[in-house]
């Protein structure tokens, strides 16, 4: 019997951020899931507020991208895309984006809205810290 | 020193200032000068979303800069005033003569502006903006994060984009 995994749906997305972020993270998402194609990476590095703004507006027209993920929430990636999302409908924005956010929008069965908030939900769940509390309760130095 | 950094950059509140300068300065505020900006909600919203919790944002028009600076100055915890260009920050210190050091922290390219350092490109308006600034004794120099070494204004106007 052949193994035939159902393709994903097209719908894309851009990942934005500072340096090599979002190449870094997509290159993630591909040796994970073989999904790095849903995404397109752009960086800040070097480019002004009106700049990267235009990068940003090209860069969700080129692929029709429904949703920009960025890294900070205060970045200037976050800004420029809040900016586009103004002027494109159903364009969602999501920051504070780790890689769990991702993998939890690229297996969404639709990657609509929804997934977003529930990709979001997963990505701060994903956070953790073991031991937890290590230097509040005086341990996890021995 | 509540003020500890009067920054012109195009970004204004971003990754560099709220963490790069915010995390060594333990910056506790930001007042962002910008006449539009002041008179905007939405505008304020965006620039006001992105900073921690510990980090207060206030929107000031130059005249209200002016007239305010001296409380931020006695305000507990370290402020950044920021500008978006040049000529926010030349209205600003022509207003408050206090003002005695300017960073260049972000002015990227656009049409008109000649490359001086990877993240400094100037009009020959704001570059003659600078140098009067300069000889009133305020000291501008560029720096983009406090890991850099700062960049006198003379070495800053004899770049070349490098």
């Amino acid at each position: 019997m052949t193994s035939s995994a159902r393709p994903g749906p097209t719908v894309r997305a851009v990942v934005a951020g500072h340096g090599d972020f979002a190449a870094g993270m997509i290159s993630a998402v591909q040796v994970i899931a073989g999904r790095g194609e849903a995404f397109r990476a752009l960086s800040n590095r070097d480019l002004g507020p009106v700049e990267l703004e235009g990068q940003i507006r090209e860069a969700v027209a080129a692929v029709d991208a429904k949703v920009v993920f960025t890294d900070l929430p205060a970045g200037s990636c976050t800004v420029a895309a809040r900016r586009v999302a103004r002027d494109v409908p159903g364009l969602v924005v999501v920051t504070g984006t780790n890689l769990s956010v991702l993998l939890a929008w690229v297996f969404a069965p639709d990657r609509g809205a929804a997934s977003c908030d529930n990709a979001a939900d997963r990505g701060r769940k994903a956070m953790a810290v073991f031991p937890g509390g290590a230097l509040q309760e005086g341990g996890g130095a021995g | 020193m509540p003020v500890e950094l009067y920054r012109v950059d195009d970004r204004l509140v971003h990754g560099q200032v709220v963490v790069g300068w915010g995390q060594p300065l333990d910056l506790t505020f930001v007042v962002l000068v910008d006449d539009t900006i002041a008179t905007s909600e939405w505008e304020q919203e965006l620039y006001r979303m992105g900073a921690p919790p510990e980090m207060t944002v206030t929107f000031e028009s130059v005249e209200s800069a002016a007239a305010g600076l001296a409380a931020y100055e006695a305000r507990p915890g370290n402020g950044i005033v920021l500008t978006g260009d040049v000529d926010t920050m030349r209205r600003l210190v022509e207003r408050v003569p206090s003002i005695k050091r300017v960073n260049l922290g972000g002015v990227h390219h656009r049409a008109g502006r000649i490359a001086r350092l990877r993240y400094v490109f100037l009009t020959a308006e704001e570059e003659s903006a600078l140098r009067a600034l300069a000889a009133r004794g305020v000291t501008i120099t560029a720096q983009d994060v406090p890991a850099t070494t700062p960049i006198p204004l003379d070495q800053v106007l004899a770049g070349t984009g490098e």
